[in-house]
């Protein structure tokens, strides 16, 4: 956008039309995001106060609670073991859709690579299935009594497994997000390595790359750019885990309601009434995954842009 | 949750059911100010429309909108949001153990002075719901959730089984069918329905809450719940008893192909059965929920709604008169037996033409309905607490744990009414004790 810097654009009149023109823009950013933020950092702060036994009226009133709703969130047992299972889920899930979708691209990108289209399609539509809908799908798969697996194997004599157990269960939760993720990173992957000349592939092969080598040695540096891109957003995407496990949960006993940090904000607003704590716990989260996507960025970000500037 | 669903399948299956033909008549308050009202109500129940469309043709004066809602606990909170937005409908439909969370946040009206005289038209424990043990008079009864056994006539024929009369009876049976069969469960005991829970303790003589003058007495962990956790515990932990929750596509599954055998349930089960097994229809029968002791006849609720008038409703003269045709005028209450498909709460009602014969799926049961009538009436009162929803939350948490992890179930109970005490504290509620 054309902006008048001082000094080389004095001659048109100063006008509103650009605001006019941003005002949409601000004030839905203004009305939808920063307000809603703003009121859950002021109903953070506060709390009920009922006298009594709370059923007269006006027992109920809501008083200004100060830091107290961040101290109870902050030293919550259940809510740091859903953030450490988060972590695990991360360290888990980030890497290996990374990996896949990176070798997913990259044999696509081969030069003669047989059904392209058909397998670029496949491997991108689970992304176009709702997580909603992929988590239940998945569920008729793990449940013991439904599972065309555990029918298999019962056919065999051999011992089924309970995918939904408490040991698996965590993997279960990864394999769908692993299953709904790795197209997307790959469709933003492969379109990064389209971009690349073909004229680098064709001066490294006339030095001798074998193909391995091309993609080892040309490709992924040149497409460390778009992977700082895609493990941001998937970071991002695995702090607020919530769909996949939310839709396993009634199907099991082994994902309790504070399973992800979500969850148990979910819960705490929705079904046990306490919006206070459900606040709190928001506005701590926001700024957790604030400061590590920031950190990751910052980490990276010498390698991944240092030739841009 | 689950009523919601039961309630809606039943209605799929009674829809083609005839409407009585009888006429209203509505009783006019001379206190009510002339001209014509507007009312709105929520409901979830499944052909409401055709009740809210019945009293509209013979009631032009009060015109009622129907907003069809999501279920029992969804509308919960958007009856607390819509109250704090200033915007709530007039009447809404609320399930008892909610009704105190309501009433505690200002949401519901007192509608004594005009209800009271209500009372003697419904059986003592489900009025106390309404009351929630005090003078006022919070909203009127719907339908009652009685629970009761229901079980495989012809799986439990084919293993040479006898329907169960008290609750050591039933524990033998599941240890005799897992004697004969290691792919069969008498039944499973569900860490996802508190509901369900609560009315098997409620059976044992439990009452979570109570009110001594200006504090609430919480005794989740009171003696007759810990007898049922113990018990159930023991069953689960012997593995002759599952514990896979219920509502699952698994759940349907082994409903379907008889490897469930029973299920302790409420009033309204034929409508999950229709649904949710329709492969096994007629093959099943209903008997009392077995007891303590032998020779006893108590039951518990498993769910039941009323109707609620709010407070910030303009019109609650009007509101009321709704509320008590629906529930209490037999047209009304023959309509929502045949089209929402609820067991009314209505004592008259209970013994109406519309409960003569019995559910489609039951057709062999001639006195399905007059047995429910039986174990309705020894159904055991219960106050609600203001927290409900944090016990029953908690539940879930605490007992697919002790299933997972194979601990007693009696440390649940005790994890249950920590977190209610605790909750009600943090919130300021007096509590007694």
């Amino acid at each position: 956008m054309p902006t008048a810097t001082p000094g080389v654009r004095r001659r048109g009149r100063r006008t509103g039309v650009p605001y006019v023109f941003l005002a949409p823009a601000v004030i839905l950013f203004l009305a939808f995001f920063l307000a809603p933020i703003g009121y859950a950092g002021y109903l953070s702060l506060r709390k009920v106060r009922i006298s009594g036994l709370g059923l007269g009226r006006g027992s109920r009133t809501e008083v200004f609670a100060g830091l107290e709703n961040y101290r109870n969130a902050v030293t919550d047992s259940e809510l740091w073991s859903g953030a450490l299972r988060v972590l695990g889920y991360g360290a888990l899930l980030v890497p290996t859709m990374l990996g896949l979708a990176l070798l997913f691209a990259l044999l696509l990108d081969r030069p003669r690579a047989r059904l392209a289209r058909f397998s670029r399609t496949a491997i991108f539509l689970p992304y176009a299935v709702p997580a909603v809908i992929a988590s239940l799908l998945w569920g008729f798969l793990y449940l013991p009594a439904t599972s065309p697996l555990n029918d298999l194997l019962a056919r065999f004599g051999l011992p089924e497994p309970d995918l939904l157990g408490t040991g698996a269960v965590f993997y279960a939760v990864v394999n769908i997000g692993l299953w709904g993720g790795v197209g997307f990173n790959m469709i933003v992957l492969y379109t990064a390595l389209r971009a690349i000349p073909p004229e680098l592939y064709e001066s490294a092969r006339l030095d001798g790359c074998s193909e391995i080598q091309v993609a080892l040695r040309i490709k992924i540096p040149l497409l460390t750019p778009a992977l700082v891109m895609t493990t941001l957003f998937t970071m991002i995407a695995t702090l607020q885990v919530f769909s996949e496990p939310m839709t396993l949960a009634p199907m099991t006993n082994s994902i309790s309601s504070t399973w992800t940090p979500l969850m148990k904000i979910y819960r705490d607003a929705f079904a046990t009434d306490d919006r206070y704590a459900a606040a709190a716990t928001s506005v701590l989260i926001a700024a957790i995954t604030l400061l590590l996507s920031l950190g990751f960025l910052r980490l990276v970000q010498r390698r991944a842009f240092g030739q841009e500037q | 949750m689950t009523r919601t669903l039961a309630a809606k399948i039943l209605a799929v299956a009674l829809g083609a059911s005839l409407v009585a033909a009888c006429t209203s008549t509505s009783d006019d308050d001379p206190a009510e100010p002339t001209g014509p009202v507007e009312l709105t109500f929520w409901s979830w129940a499944p052909n409401i429309e055709k009740l809210v469309d019945r009293w509209n043709a013979d009631n032009p004066e009060t015109k009622v909108t129907l907003s069809k809602q999501a279920g029992g606990a969804d509308i919960v909170t958007k009856l607390l949001t819509a109250a704090k937005a200033g915007n709530p409908p007039d009447l809404a439909q609320v399930e008892y153990q909610s009704l105190p969370t309501l009433v505690s946040n200002d949401v519901l009206a007192d509608i004594a002075e005009q209800a009271k005289p209500l009372a003697e038209k419904f059986s003592e424990g489900t009025w106390r719901q309404v009351t929630l043990g005090t003078e006022a008079v919070y909203a009127i009864p719907q339908d009652a959730a009685p629970m009761m056994l229901y079980y495989r006539t012809d799986l439990f024929g084919q293993f040479g089984l006898t329907v169960p009369k008290t609750w050591e009876e039933f524990a033998q049976t599941a240890r005799t069918l897992r004697g004969k069969s290691k792919k069969h469960f008498l039944t499973t005991f569900s860490a996802n329905d508190p509901g369900w829970f609560a009315g098997l303790a409620q059976q044992a003589g439990a009452n979570w809450w109570g009110i001594d003058g200006e504090s609430w007495r919480v005794t989740v962990d009171d003696a007759g719940t810990k007898r049922v956790a113990d018990y159930w515990g023991g069953l689960v932990g012997e593995g002759v008893v599952d514990g896979k929750p219920m509502y699952t596509p698994e759940w349907n599954k082994s409903l379907n192909d008889g490897t469930l055998l029973a299920w302790p349930s409420a009033v309204w089960a034929p409508g999950v059965l229709v649904g949710n097994a329709p492969a096994t229809k007629g093959k099943w029968a209903m008997a009392p929920l077995p007891q303590w002791s032998a020779g006893e006849n108590r039951t518990g609720n498993w769910g039941g709604s009323s109707t609620g008038v709010t407070a910030a409703s303009t019109h609650k003269a009007a509101a009321v008169r709704f509320a008590t045709w629906l529930n209490t005028d037999p047209a009304a209450t023959t309509m929502l037996v045949r089209e929402c498909a609820v067991y009314p709460a209505a004592r008259d009602a209970q013994s109406g033409p519309a409960l003569a014969s019995p559910p489609d799926f039951f057709a062999n049961q001639t006195d399905f309905y007059p047995l429910a009538k039986q174990i309705a009436d020894t159904a055991a009162g219960v106050t609600w607490g203001p927290n409900v929803n944090v016990t029953y939350e908690t539940y879930q948490d605490v007992f697919g744990k002790a299933i997972t992890a194979k601990t007693p179930f009696g440390a649940a109970v005790d994890a249950m009414q920590t977190a209610t005490v605790d909750d009600m504290r943090k919130n300021g509620f007096t509590i007694a004790g």
